[in-house]
């Protein structure tokens, strides 16, 4: 049974080494992709906005939900960022991260509410909030768009700046994915979050608070969607009614890469930190060398079946191994 | 401490406790006392109420009326999580945990050891786990995932939990239905300890030598109501089952003799791991089969397996001489098999389509002309049998959600008769049916035998069984433990096949 822990252990180290190998192959065909300040500053900060998605995403699908609305979450409050600069000249950067913050998580206060006393599954009402938001966001943005020129240059350098050769961008994330890592690992609303979506009933019975707890995953996928959609504005300067549409299916397929069990109950925030890493760099490393548009799309698609027949061929051996006991004993 | 009940006050006690779901009377009246130091068993047949009563108490249920009091004071609990804090553990017959977590976490979920910041102290949380496990003298290793390991363990890991409360209340739900011998023997150790220490523990099984063995006082349950209590030295195992039976097995059943035929259904040395074992059994024309057998002793599972639901992995199934293949219910109807399901709202009808339309599933294809099947067509044919099995409806366009549980299992029968088979296997074929639809369901089995139908019963109510079967045969954790013949079949012969595993076939 040390196995199995060592196992999934072995996931998480397995997707690393795929990052590797992937980061070593491109830079090898193109040593510009890591050994220049750029090409650098690309690795750790392309991915730095879908790390934070992928957070938030790795939780929820923990306690076997799913938050389809994160691209639409992002969406908006890329807007709201850039309409509190325009229309509130002035206002302190910090306030509109804990604005954007904020928002995020009332619009996941919504999904959240609606999963847990509609009992409606998670898959179909955030189906739906992935369009009203979008629709909201339209109606709202109509064919205007925020520019590069609205934005304070204090709050866009952020976007692109670095500490010690290390992206801003990147160090929020890692401390994001830092404290969701150990909110995990070490709160015992961390692990009833593991519980629920190891066995819901089962979570019942042991008067667990499972609908509080729901609530508080949705609401912490949001207000990561809401920061991301801060950032997101600092990175690009331009925010159309169109910021981070098909994002949320990079969040999910990050965290599925990573290791997160699509039925609950296992995998953790840092396999999907690693699979959001990996997605995106390889986007990048194939066109350097030399795969078509195409296949590329291919190549993450046979990622996300390859990792989620990892998890079908691991769970049904697991049961028949319990089975085959169950007629010794 | 002594195997004697105390004098003291009861530690928990439940009096007149009433239930009903909806139209359905689960508890009349619930009445129980446990008291300290003492190991109760509560027996009763299937449906008697005593799984609803221990959910009473864990909290899972409110009662609609009665007393329920722990240590002398009035309790309303509207959660698990109130009836644990209050000291009441509950172990049910499937062990609850969490198999992808580890041993130690789901024994301390929810209430785990923290140290500064509200971190879990998993040092001393395993250093507990691994106190509790040398004190029930098991040797689990607390890192592994509770995913794979066997339900005895599961048991020993939910018990640990119960000790790590202090529970004063431990209620057992058929605990040992999935053990073996050394197991049980590993479990009852446990609990005669538990009880020494002065705890109450309520022990419900069907297996009356661990309850004779292991317990010192008997409630028996019938029907929603309690029957009695007494001491076990002061009781025999035939006095508890007269008393757990004890109705009229009455002329509720117009079963007829039918002249039986040849050979229609041969199974033989059926097993699929894990379900069932070397099952071997033949039906003939005519005659009607019963499997009795407590709830999940395997019944179904033989049925499914034999119309080709479920996959098995030895023995051959043959209807009227040919061989079935397995995993294919589409060749199994083309032979001559039907089956009604046991939730016939869920496996057997489309409740949002109409009469006609349910009860011409099973021939469409027959009945299409150039691939469309015609509405005259279908009530045509839908009309022979609702009027032969008597149907009560309006019309055939009725949707069939809004039929009672008595009309919509003859729309059942009518979909599968349709067909015209040869054996017909009815799973639970009257529950939830009122008292007087259900004689009129039997009179139709009967009837359908006399015309030449092999039938296979599966029922866990006893008079219909001892009424409509001509033979019984009495699964035992997937097995077939006993057949007997009509004559010879009492409620207290089948009762005793289906609650000893050791019984000569």
């Amino acid at each position: 049974m040390k196995m199995l822990s060592k196992l999934i252990k072995a996931r998480e180290t397995g997707i690393m080494i795929a990052l590797v190998l992937v980061v070593v192959v491109a830079t090898a065909r193109n040593p510009t992709f890591l050994f220049s300040p750029d090409g650098f500053r690309d690795l750790l900060l392309t991915p730095s906005i879908l790390l934070l998605l992928a957070v938030g995403q790795a939780i929820v699908i923990i306690t076997r939900s799913v938050d389809l609305s994160v691209g639409s979450v992002l969406g908006l409050t890329a807007y709201l960022t850039g309409r509190l600069f325009i229309d509130l000249p002035g206002i302190p950067i910090i306030a509109v991260f804990l604005i954007g913050i904020i928002f995020g998580g009332l619009l996941g206060l919504i999904n959240g509410a609606l999963v847990a006393f509609a009992k409606v599954p998670a898959l179909v009402i955030t189906l739906g909030t992935l369009y009203a938001y979008r629709g909201i966001n339209v109606l709202w943005t109509g064919s205007d768009r925020i520019n590069g020129s609205d934005l304070p240059s204090a709050f866009l350098s952020l976007g692109t700046s670095s500490l010690f050769g290390i992206p801003w961008l990147t160090i929020i994330a890692l401390v994001v994915l830092v404290a969701a890592g150990w909110f995990l690992r070490t709160q015992r609303a961390g692990r009833e979050l593991y519980a629920i979506g190891s066995d819901p009933e089962a979570a019942n019975l042991y008067g667990l608070k499972v609908t509080q707890r729901v609530l508080v995953a949705f609401i912490f996928s949001g207000a990561l969607a809401g920061l991301a959609g801060v950032l997101y504005a600092a990175r690009y300067g331009t925010v159309s009614s169109q910021a981070g549409v098909n994002l949320e299916l990079q969040a999910v397929g990050a965290a599925v890469i990573g290791g997160v069990a699509i039925f609950g109950g296992s995998g953790t925030v840092w396999g999907a930190a690693i699979g959001a890493f990996l997605l995106l760099t390889i986007n990048r490393a194939l066109p350097i060398l030399g795969v078509q548009d195409f296949w590329q799309r291919a190549v993450v698609g046979v990622l996300i079946i390859g990792a989620i027949v990892l998890d079908r061929v691991l769970a049904v051996r697991q049961s028949r191994k319990l089975l085959e006991m169950r007629d010794e004993s | 401490m002594s195997n004697s009940p105390q004098p003291s006050a009861p530690t928990l006690e439940l009096s007149r406790i009433a239930k009903t779901f909806g139209s359905v009377v689960a508890l009349t009246n619930g009445t129980l006392a446990l008291h300290p130091g003492s190991i109760h068993a509560l027996v009763g047949e299937n449906g008697a109420g005593k799984s609803t009563l221990v959910k009473i108490i864990a909290g899972l249920y409110q009662r609609d009326g009665g007393d329920f009091t722990l240590e002398g004071s009035t309790v309303d609990f509207t959660s698990t999580a109130q009836s644990k804090s209050a000291g009441i553990a509950v172990i049910y017959q499937e062990p609850t945990l969490f198999p992808d977590l580890s041993v130690t976490e789901n024994i301390f979920m929810g209430r785990q050891p923290v140290k500064s910041l509200g971190r879990i102290d998993r040092k001393k949380m395993h250093a507990e786990a691994l106190g509790l496990f040398e004190r029930l003298g098991v040797r689990i290793d607390p890192d592994r995932p509770t995913q794979g390991l066997s339900i005895a363990d599961q048991q020993i890991i939910e018990i640990a939990k119960a000790i790590s409360l202090d529970a004063k209340v431990l209620v057992m739900d058929e605990p040992t239905a999935a053990l073996s011998g050394v197991e049980v023997e590993r479990l009852f150790a446990v609990a005669r300890s538990l009880r020494d220490e002065g705890r109450a523990l309520l022990f419900i099984s069907h297996r009356f030598e661990e309850v004779f063995d292991l317990c010192d006082t008997v409630t028996i349950m019938r029907d929603g109501a309690y029957i009695s209590t007494s001491p076990i030295a002061e009781t025999t195992v035939d006095e508890i089952v007269r008393q757990m039976v004890g109705r009229d097995v009455a002329s509720l059943f117009p079963k007829v003799d039918a002249p039986l035929g040849d050979e229609v259904l041969v199974v033989s040395g059926l097993s699929e791991p894990g379900e069932f074992h070397d099952i071997n059994f033949s039906v003939r024309a005519g005659e009607i089969v019963a499997l009795a057998g407590l709830v999940g002793a395997g019944r179904s599972e033989i049925a499914r397996a034999i119309f080709g639901v479920d996959p098995y992995k030895s023995g051959t199934v043959t209807v009227n001489g040919t061989r079935i293949p397995k995993r294919n219910p589409a060749a199994a109807m083309s032979l001559g098999l039907a089956l009604v399901p046991e939730d016939r709202r869920r496996q057997g009808l489309v409740l949002e389509s109409s009469v006609a339309k349910n009860a011409t599933l099973a021939i469409r294809a027959a009945l299409a002309k150039f691939g469309f099947v015609t509405s005259a067509v279908e009530n045509a044919s839908a009309r022979t049998w609702s009027r032969k099995l008597e149907v009560k409806t309006s019309a055939l366009d009725t949707e069939v959600g809004t039929l009672s549980g008595g009309n919509q299992q003859k729309v059942v029968l009518a979909k599968w008769l349709a067909t015209n088979p040869s054996l017909l296997i009815v799973d639970e074929p009257t529950r939830g049916i009122d008292v007087g639809t259900k004689a009129e369901v039997h009179r139709l089995l009967s009837e359908l035998a006399v015309e030449g139908l092999a039938i296979i019963m599966i029922s866990s109510e006893l008079p219909e069984v001892l009424g409509m079967a001509d033979r019984v045969l009495v699964v035992h954790e997937g097995r077939i433990t006993a057949e007997i013949d009509r004559a010879d079949a009492t409620a207290e012969s089948v009762m005793f096949a289906a609650t000893h595993a050791e019984v000569a076939s």
